[in-house]
């Protein structure tokens, strides 16, 4: 078999939202700029020339309403994908989003479906300001119905899109913006993921490290600097938080003896707590230590590059960390 | 007074009114017995416009509505025993005992989930309007609303969108704050609301609008068939505001009237009395259509209490089948979040 292309990020989104938008003539995108302008990190670039306006639309600043309007879509035989430019407004969606989306197919009884995906882009470190830069994932994670899925790298964004968009639930598909440029092998041609399977980015036996979407790239760098020091971290990305795929997790600190979650998004209640809980459920009698929990600072995100960069632990910081929970804590 | 419509037009949209009525005063009744336990919205009093309006959709189209919903569901000839049961929640029920008074909800006649968050049926039934369009399907979708929807923004996002992208979709608000506690003459909430006409809303965004009496069958039938050949025209939303003056019962907000609605109040007038009867004897939309019935020559009295009589058999059937019917069963309580 040839040697999959390189892809980044973003062209891998972009590759499944085409490859699924040929393959299925319902498929929609709306969105703020997803059309003519290609979308504000041209993640949506050339759709709207392969597809047209019917199928590549370009919404007024209506988050609520429009939003509204693909469930809408989604009820009754659309496959919306719908853009939230920066995930902060995802705030304006919340009751279109938890209040029908995440319930019709429960409160109906089945009668309705809400196939749908809400993508957005989320992620501290582009010195975008307070209102431009959080990642809201815990608050979709919240709410029975939705399954929110946040992918690491371009292999998994390309499979995991077209399994969301094949999803007959409405699916939360967060995008860390810093991931986009970055790049990996991508298989051309269809490439679906199951949504809930963890993935082991990094063997090792003795600490377990439970990473999301972009905190993946700077557990394992953490974990190769850890090598160094005679530490072998198993980093695994659990890809989805609902379905949370808890088996992989357990089965890998039953292994390790301990665990630390990384997360993008704020630490106070947030999927760290949910994992960290969950494992300390499921593996009590495996751990050696507290399950620990690495976020972003409970503070708005500071525009100031400098202010910025220490509101979220960077590789070295996390080796410290996992080091002295390895080590033994004082 | 609007010219009267064809006899056949005007029993089907009365026998849609008695069934309404008969199931809400059914509701009330259950719940005076304890029989569920919630909060419940009643359509008593905004009858002609739902039946009018449900009278002009065709079979394929789509509907939207709110928590006040019975009377759309009964009048559009969904199952009254499945609503009851929905209501009394029991597995039997439309939704299974999971939606409840605020969301009965049948897929087959067309509607879609019914929203408790009075803005949300405008935003779905555009969207469902928005894949009528992209599908090129000959049908429209509908959206009933009180005029409290108004006040939420996503509303008025629906409005833009749907105009412009000249969506199939009827806006239906259903005013019924005429008369309500609180509330200022002309049927607007002045308390709460700046403007003095809610049409001037969607007409900021070119949607057609038409203001009709609500309790006047024939100029909401006759506003609802022009909508809907305006939407399946291809010249997108209309926007239709009926007044009601709100039925005493609903005040404060659970019903405090358990009445039985008397047709023979209509010829009879004089056997009208008691707190409510300024409502009964003037603003009743049943009562105005029994008159209207018989002034026309469509009905003999004597017909019209053999149509009563009919509703009310049907209603009890209801009632039997849902009191008699199975509560959901607790393994239920988890499943189908996911389809």
């Amino acid at each position: 078999m040839p040697e999959p292309p390189i892809l980044d990020y973003r062209a891998a989104v972009l590759a499944a939202l085409a490859g699924e938008m040929r393959r299925d003539p319902a498929v929609i995108l709306l969105g703020e700029d997803v059309g003519a302008a290609g979308g504000v990190f041209l993640q949506t670039a050339g759709l709207l020339g392969e597809f047209g306006a019917e199928r590549v639309i370009d919404t007024p600043i209506s988050e609520s309403g429009a939003f509204g309007i693909a469930v809408g879509a989604a009820m009754t035989g659309q496959r919306p994908v719908f853009e939230v430019m920066f995930g902060d407004f995802m705030t304006l969606v919340m009751d279109q989003l938890v209040n029908q989306a995440a319930k019709v197919h429960y409160m109906s009884a089945g009668q309705f479906s809400v196939p749908l995906v809400l993508r957005t882009a989320v992620g501290i470190g582009a010195s975008l300001g307070p209102q431009h830069s959080q990642s809201l994932h815990a608050w979709a994670a919240h709410i029975p119905g939705l399954k929110v899925v946040m992918p690491s790298t371009p292999w998994d964004a390309k499979g995991l899109m077209a399994a969301a968009i094949r999803d007959d639930n409405p699916v939360v598909f967060f995008e860390d913006r810093m991931l986009y440029t970055r790049k990996g092998p991508v298989p051309e041609g269809e490439l679906v993921i199951p949504i809930g399977l963890a993935e082991v980015k990094r063997p090792g036996t003795d600490v377990t490290i439970i990473a999301l979407s972009r905190m993946v790239q700077v557990a394992l760098d953490a974990a190769e600097a850890l090598a160094a020091e005679g530490i072998a971290a198993e980093v695994v990305d659990p890809r989805s938080l609902l379905p949370l795929d808890l088996p992989t997790l357990v089965a890998s600190v039953k292994k390790t003896s301990r665990a630390v979650v990384v997360d993008g998004g704020y630490r106070q209640y947030g999927v760290t707590g949910e994992i960290a809980a969950a494992l300390t459920e499921e593996a009590f009698d495996w751990l050696d230590a507290p399950v620990l929990r690495v976020g972003a600072a409970d503070v708005p995100i500071p525009f100031n590059r400098s202010l910025e960069a220490l509101v979220l632990p960077d590789a070295r910081q996390l080796a410290g960390i996992v080091a002295k929970l390895v080590r033994g804590l004082p | 007074m609007t010219e009267p419509l064809g006899r056949l037009t005007s029993l089907s949209i009365f026998r849609r009114m008695l069934l309404m009525r008969h199931f809400e005063e059914a509701v009330i009744r259950l719940y005076n017995e304890g029989r569920f336990v919630s909060h419940y919205h009643i359509y008593i009093g905004q009858e002609a416009t739902g039946a009018a309006v449900l009278e002009a959709l065709g079979q394929d189209d789509l509907i939207s509505t709110t928590h006040r919903n019975h009377g759309h569901i009964v009048g559009r000839g969904a199952d009254a025993g499945r609503a009851m049961a929905e209501i009394l929640g029991r597995a039997t029920g439309f939704n299974g005992g999971r939606g409840g008074t605020l969301h009965i909800c049948d897929a087959s006649r067309g509607f879609l989930s019914t929203s408790a968050v009075v803005g949300g049926c405008a935003s779905l039934a555009t969207g469902a309007a928005f894949g009528i369009k992209v599908n090129h399907q000959a049908r429209v979708a509908t959206a009933f609303f009180g005029d409290g929807a108004l006040e939420e923004g996503v509303v008025i996002e629906a409005f833009n969108m749907a105009a412009l992208w000249k969506l199939p979709v009827v806006y239906i608000c259903e005013n019924n704050s005429a008369g309500a506690v609180g509330m200022q003459g002309g049927g607007y909430p002045t308390a709460i609301t700046a403007t003095d006409s809610f049409c001037r809303l969607p007409a900021a965004y070119g949607i057609p609008t038409k203001v009709v009496d609500g309790t006047d069958m024939a100029a909401v039938y006759r506003a609802t068939v022009e909508a809907r050949q305006h939407c399946l025209a291809g010249d997108g939303p209309v926007f239709i505001e009926a007044f009601t003056d709100r039925w005493p019962g609903s005040n404060p907000l659970w019903p405090e009237l358990a009445t039985v609605t008397e047709l023979a109040q209509a010829w009879e007038p004089d056997s009208i009395g008691g707190a409510h009867a300024e409502w009964i004897r003037h603003h009743d939309p049943l009562l105005r259509a029994v008159r209207d019935l018989l002034a026309e020559g469509h009905l003999t009295r004597s017909e019209i209490v053999a149509e009563d009589q009919a509703a009310r058999w049907r209603i009890e059937q209801a009632i039997t089948f849902a009191v008699d019917s199975p509560l959901p069963l607790p393994e239920t309580a988890e499943q189908g979040v996911f389809a």
